[in-house]
């Protein structure tokens, strides 16, 4: 049947591992902000901040890695914002999230008109070219699936394992973990719940910016408006799916990114007699379905959304 | 053990705390006034007062958290010279080897007790965890001091006093010198108050030093070797235990005489409430009743002793009308009831002091009159044209606050400003006003200091002489023996017929608790707990 033969394609797993990989990135970010208690929705903005910083320092003569640098630390900027506001100030975390995907989404396509006023078409860089891994990349299926993506999605996968080992064999994560459930812990140990708090959410924010950065240097070669889509959106329901755990996020990902693969190419398979925004919606359908299932028995980080003040019991 | 080691503390080189002349004001409140206070190895001392009398003032400012406006903590260091505490520096205090164990536990609950205790004690970037060294010091802490708990359990699995050994473990895996514990006990039933005990005794005999700031007489003089009692911000009074007795310390702490709660004799009048044969099965012991009988007549306190845990919950959400029977039948003055919602068993009359007084007795973002009129805003009284009246609850809520002597701002402040016992206070006017047929009070003076909880007993008692039927359900037997007129035991879910409270001995009564003992002399043969059956 088409539908087997479909997913038993390498190039179908290659796709889903390419649309996986912003998420990725993006879901480590969120669960890492969430661990220490603080839900950033700047994640869209922060995608878009990414995307647009990273794309630009190419396109100026940075190079690709330099570019990715640019983007992460545009995102650890306006995570330092929403940390500034949420965590010492205390202020609402949807708010200042919000706010802050405004904030960066607006500037992102400010500075992207200001420097370019004139163009219609948007220029091009040299994004990252797929692997070619001596061996591996010839091995039959998983060659073309795994070993043939770009750098980028190495890099994604090599900091899914990261995450997951600073968190739960590190004493920083273990210092991160507790202060997302009771931050009076952390005090009473003398540690610092400003600065853990502050500090989770910088790095958890530049590797939401490499999700964006990843879509204009690695899937496409070029910034245009609205090209983040509601990713970041998708990775904040993601990180629920995962309970806040890397290895989960890492499936959630690629379950959504699967999803995403297996709808187009139903389309040009058997869509001749439904419209095709039907597709187009299966892979949030069946993620809000997941999530469902699996959220109702989330276990969510007690203090998460809870603002902690010192001195405070 | 414990007294060879309270007399070698003695000694002044064996000095290592030393509060002198410390003075705190906060604008025109003197919270801490010119207090002196010395501790010693292996010397636990207890810290008694009221609420707001200063204790807390005290050890925050012995940790850091405040700076004294005089005088000066001094502690010895580990070489035995006295040096003085930088002032306001927490992080001071603590590699001083000052260990606190608060009344609200600061552990992190998804984490292993292990973890909690590792936590903040080795230098945070690094790539691995270093568990085994840790280990090996906690069970040798663990065998020397009896503090055994489950280290690999995340903190949400232990009970309560497992948590609290976990907390004392943190700080004696800093090499705590001088534990401080809050009330260390209003969280904790009796046998773990017994236990706890036992391992503070073992720890002061090895040299280290506790104070328990506390207001439960009895405990203090069970385990502390010295008292010194606090009163409006002042040292009142500084005593050996051994020289100290019940009702000087109470004196002490109130500033005046207490009353002993006595009861009158009076005559039981009809029953207001009848549960025959209720069962409720939630599955959890702990939430379920099998088969009870309980009769509470007029003009009558009915205690229900019992360890926390074993079906109290069951029964008084069963008595609040928040719960149904899955069969057995409840009559109200010979009614059956068939309706089971609270505002039925309010227009019957039934008032109630909850177990948990902050979270369901009133609502701390709501000012104490709201607070006071909270259960009536369906009564005309309350009522003008169908909005509220805030003249008329102002008015009830002003009278509240003078008849039950409430210490409040006002009757606008917002209640969560309002102590412990005060808020027990605020709940007693709201409940006694309305002059209930029955009065169900759950632990109704757990926490609370010596002055308030006599408060709460004459009340109750005056409810009582009125007429009123009381249930009151306490795992304080001095509480019990005071005020009931009958005692029956309630474990496993399983509840003892009534016995009258003179004819009860006190350790037989401990017995029942424990589920050791069968009730004596069951009149018709119609006990609920039978031997064997309280598993």
């Amino acid at each position: 049947m088409e539908i087997i033969d479909i997913l038993l394609a390498a190039s179908f797993w290659e796709a889903a591992i390419r649309i996986a990989t912003p998420l990725i990135f993006g879901v480590l970010g969120a669960l890492i902000c969430e661990r220490a208690g603080v839900l950033n929705l700047g994640i869209e903005g922060i995608f878009t901040a990414g995307a647009m910083a990273g794309w630009m320092a190419v396109w100026l003569g940075a190079g690709l890695w330099g570019g990715v640098l640019v983007a992460a630390l545009a995102g650890g900027f306006f995570g330092l914002i929403h940390a500034i506001l949420t965590v010492p100030l205390g202020l609402s975390q949807h708010v200042s999230g919000i706010g802050v995907t405004l904030l960066a989404t607006s500037l992102s396509y400010f500075t992207y008109r200001t420097a370019l006023p004139d163009v219609s078409s948007p220029p091009r860089i040299e994004p990252f070219r797929p692997l070619d891994i001596p061996f591996l990349s010839d091995l039959p299926f998983i060659g073309q699936a795994l070993f043939s993506q770009t750098a980028m999605t190495m890099l994604a996968l090599v900091l899914v394992f990261v995450t997951g080992w600073v968190l739960y064999r590190t004493p920083l994560g273990l210092a991160i973990r507790a202060v997302g459930d009771n931050p009076s812990s952390v005090e009473a140990q003398g540690l610092s719940v400003y600065g853990l708090r502050i500090g989770a959410v910088v790095v958890g924010s530049s590797l939401m910016a490499l999700g964006g950065a990843f879509l204009t240097m690695s899937a496409f070669d070029a910034f245009f408006f609205g090209m983040i889509n509601g990713r970041g959106w998708v990775c904040i329901a993601l990180t629920v799916f995962a309970s806040w755990r890397p290895g989960k996020a890492l499936i959630g990902a690629l379950l959504f990114g699967a999803f995403d693969a297996f709808q187009v190419r139903l389309q040009t398979e058997v869509g001749a007699f439904l419209p095709s925004q039907v597709f187009l919606m299966m892979p949030y359908i069946l993620s809000i379905i997941a999530l469902i299932v699996v959220a109702r028995k989330a276990d969510y980080p007690k203090a998460l959304l809870v603002p902690w003040f010192k001195g405070q019991r | 053990m414990s007294s060879a080691a309270h007399t070698s503390s003695e000694t002044s080189q064996d000095l290592l705390l030393s509060l002198a002349g410390v003075t705190k004001r906060f604008g025109p409140l003197v919270a801490n006034d010119a207090i002196d206070l010395t501790v010693h190895k292996g010397e636990i001392v207890a810290l008694l007062g009221e609420n707001g009398a200063g204790k807390t003032t005290l050890m925050n400012i012995l940790f850091g958290h405040y700076v004294a406006d005089e005088g000066t903590v001094t502690v010895a260091g580990r070489d035995g010279d006295l040096e003085q505490l930088e002032p306001g520096a927490p992080q001071a205090a603590l590699d001083a080897g000052i260990g606190m164990v608060h009344q609200h536990f600061t552990l992190a609950e998804n984490l292993t007790g292990l973890d909690n205790i590792v936590l903040g004690t080795e230098p945070i970037f690094r790539l691995r965890r270093d568990r085994s060294t840790a280990r090996a010091k906690l069970g040798e802490l663990m065998a020397g001091s009896g503090l055994n708990v489950d280290l690999d359990q995340p903190v949400h699995k232990l009970t309560v006093g497992e948590k609290q050994r976990v907390e004392i473990l943190k700080a004696l895996y800093r090499d705590a010198r001088l534990l401080v514990l809050d009330e260390p006990t209003a969280v904790l039933t009796p046998q773990e108050a017994d236990s706890l005990f036992a391992i503070l005794r073992k720890l002061a005999a090895t040299g280290l030093a506790v104070i328990i700031i506390a207001h439960k007489l009895a405990e203090v003089l069970a385990v502390s070797h010295r008292i010194a009692v606090l009163r409006g911000g002042a040292k009142v009074g500084e005593m050996k235990t051994s020289d100290a007795n019940h009702k000087s310390i109470a004196e002490l702490m109130v500033g005046r005489e207490v009353p002993a709660s006595r009861r009158t004799p009076r005559e039981a009048g009809k029953p207001v409430i009848t549960l025959a044969d209720v069962i409720i099965d939630r599955g959890d012991s702990r939430r379920s009743l099998h088969g009870v009988n309980v009769t509470a007549r007029e003009g009558e306190i009915l205690g229900i002793a019992g360890v926390s845990g074993n079906g109290q919950a069951a029964l008084a959400q069963l008595i609040a009308g928040l719960d149904k029977p899955d069969s057995g039948t409840v009559e109200i003055f010979g009614e059956t009831i068939t309706k089971f919602d609270a505002h039925t068993f309010a227009q019957n009359g039934i008032a109630r002091i909850p177990e948990d007084r902050h979270h369901d007795g009133m609502v701390g973002s709501m000012t104490v009159a709201e607070n006071i009129a909270i259960e009536d805003v369906r009564s005309p009284e309350y009522q003008k044209l169908g909005f509220l009246d805030f003249d008329a609850i102002r008015t009830r809520a002003e009278h509240a606050i003078a008849d039950y002597d409430v210490r409040c701002p006002g009757p606008d402040a917002p209640a969560r400003l309002l102590s412990g016992g005060n808020i027990q206070k605020l709940i007693l006017a709201r409940v006694l006003e309305k002059s209930p047929k029955l009065i169900l009070a759950n632990q109704p003076s757990r926490g609370l200091d010596v002055g308030a909880q006599s408060e709460v007993h004459r009340r109750l008692l005056e409810a009582r002489q009125g007429g009123a039927a009381v249930i009151l359900i306490s795992e304080d037997l001095d509480e019990l023996l005071t005020i009931s007129d009958q005692i029956a035991v309630i474990h496993a879910g399983h509840i003892t017929p009534a016995m009258p409270t003179d004819s009860i001995d006190r350790s037989e009564l401990g017995l029942m608790m424990a589920g050791q003992k069968a009730a004596p002399h069951a009149p018709d043969g119609t006990t609920t707990t039978k031997p064997g059956e309280t598993a």
